[in-house]
């Protein structure tokens, strides 16, 4: 069943390096076809293929520490075609992975990629979730990945989005938290729109336990005709629950951007603060750029890659 | 700068303003706070909104009034910032790279103090204190070996030790052949200066040598308005 091919492919339209995928516990998918699967000792990786999508789970066992990534790559070679995947993961009591999930897409004239995810980390879990999209530059293509996600006492969630090259198409990302006692979320996205792409940000984090920490870091650049809609939305529930949504969007030409931080608090205790910046490139950065001899394109470009890095 | 007029918001910030800076010298600015020593800077740089309005600025025999930024620095002209821009994602050593020209920015890191190995990997973000940002700043205009540094204020809000540190580094920059406007309102950070000059509303009311004009600043003698609003 492994077929990396088109998988090598695509990283290479996208111009990543492909990483060791063959050696390490992965799920690889081709529109609703399953490519290749591997598990190894403390990592079960089971899923099933059908017309109506894949349908996976991910089970990594109590107190195991895996050190080679997960991987975990779905995507379309073809230029038409849909994708459904509803992924379940489970971290039990101790467990320690990191999940690398890569969305390549690489020449979609009508496409669409919607995933359903349902995360639960255990007791001391620890989850570093770095999930990079490649669309390519069609914007043709629609991705909805969707998740809730629950940490119980002490786990830890760690998520890095990105999709800062080709086109972003309609991107609709909504990821729900409840953070557990005395544990600790963090949410981070960074996108890049152009042309007509059209985006919508929203996380979600309810900090439910005595002591829970949480934080929704959005960084997003919009030019052309691109639209963006980033809802950062923050709870402190419970004593001792600390969060902070940071936004900064950074806007040209005709393109539009709205930001909309949502803080509440329902216990005393608790404490969750704010800030977003949204507006054209900032001056002062850029002149500073400039007495480099940077010439204003190359100073804007430098700003925006480095706030998407 | 001959006779250069600024106005700011209908106010009048530089006033025919005449001033000339001899080729590898160090030359003090000194002034009150409003005095108009930053917005000389910006004018001098080309910042946006700081384009005089009359008067001439001109650098090496050429007019640069209606040079962009990019295209002053180019021809030698920087400017190192009072409060230095930060940016997100874009480390110390790739900072110090866009500018420089042929110089180690290891190097640069070293001679204001900072060790490459702890600095040159870091962002030049908010998680930089005050006095690192500024001596980044500095390393950059270190890297860029200008024709002409404009150092705004480069001693503002750091420690006495790192001030002796930074002195050493303006001098380095002499002795490389860059001519620095040494901006201050600290009368001990301007007697480095070979010559000086004292800013008031918007002109020049004495420059010459730095003994002197530093006498006139500190017993706040001045032409324009009799040391009302000059003070040390």
């Amino acid at each position: 069943m492994s077929d990396f091919k088109p998988l090598f492919d695509l990283f290479t339209t996208a111009g990543w390096a492909p990483p060791p995928i063959p050696e390490a516990a992965h799920l690889v998918a081709y529109g609703h076809q399953l490519a290749s699967l591997r598990s190894l000792p403390g990592v079960r990786v089971e899923a099933a293929a059908s017309d109506a999508g894949i349908d996976a789970r991910i089970v990594i066992a109590a107190g195991v520490r895996v050190d080679q990534p997960i991987h975990l790559c779905f995507g379309l070679y073809q230029q038409f075609g849909v994708q459904n995947v509803r992924l379940a993961l489970t971290l039990e009591p101790g467990a320690q992975v990191t999940l690398w999930a890569h969305r390549l897409f690489a020449t979609p004239l009508a496409a669409r990629h919607a995933m359903q995810g349902e995360f639960q980390l255990m007791e001391g879990a620890s989850l570093r979730h770095q999930e990079a999209h490649y669309h390519g530059v069609s914007g043709e293509i629609e991705v909805i990945p969707h998740a809730r996600i629950r940490l119980e006492k002490g786990a830890r969630y760690l998520a890095d989005f990105s999709l800062i090259q080709g086109r972003v198409g309609r991107l609709d990302i909504d990821y729900s938290v409840d953070v557990g006692e005395a544990a600790v979320a963090e949410l981070t996205s960074r996108v890049y729109g152009f042309g007509s792409d059209a985006i919508r940000l929203r996380e979600r984090l309810e900090l439910n336990g005595a002591g829970a920490r949480g934080l929704v870091k959005t960084r997003v650049a919009v030019r052309d005709e691109a639209r963006a809609e980033v809802f950062g939305i923050m709870e402190g529930n419970a004593a001792g629950a600390r969060g902070h949504v940071d936004c900064m969007e950074i806007v040209r030409d005709r393109a539009e951007v709205s930001a909309v931080p949502e803080v509440r608090v329902r216990h005393p205790q608790a404490k969750v603060t704010h800030e977003a910046a949204i507006g054209s490139v900032d001056s002062k950065q850029l002149e500073t750029l400039m007495a480099r001899g940077l010439a204003t394109d190359e100073a804007v470009d430098l700003i925006v890659r480095g706030m998407l890095t | 700068m001959n006779g250069v007029r600024l106005e700011l918001q209908d106010k009048i910030v530089l006033d025919g303003l005449d001033l000339e800076l001899a080729t590898g010298e160090i030359h003090g600015l000194l002034g009150a706070n409003g005095s108009g020593k930053s917005s000389l800077a910006y004018a001098v740089m080309g910042c946006e909104g700081y384009r005089p309005g009359a008067g001439e600025i001109v650098f090496e025999g050429r007019r640069i009034d209606d040079l962009p930024i990019h295209e002053r620095a180019r021809l030698g002209i920087t400017l190192a910032w009072q409060e230095p821009a930060r940016f997100e994602g874009l480390a110390i050593r790739d900072y110090l790279r866009i500018g420089e020209r042929g110089a180690d920015v290891n190097d640069c890191l070293r001679r204001v103090g900072l060790d490459p190995d702890d600095y040159a990997d870091r962002t030049v973000d908010k998680t930089l204190s005050g006095g690192e940002r500024k001596r980044v700043e500095l390393a950059a205009v270190l890297a860029m070996q200008p024709k002409l540094a404009i150092l705004d204020e480069p001693t503002a809000g750091i420690d006495m030790l790192s001030m002796d540190a930074l002195i050493t580094v303006i001098e380095a920059l002499k002795a490389a052949g860059s001519t620095v406007l040494l901006i201050t309102h600290q009368a001990e950070v301007a007697a480095h200066a070979d010559r000086a000059s004292q800013l008031c509303g918007g002109r020049i009311v004495c420059e010459g040598d730095t003994t002197r004009v530093l006498e006139h600043y500190r017993k706040r003698i001045c032409r324009r308005c009799d040391g009302k609003t000059c003070h040390v």
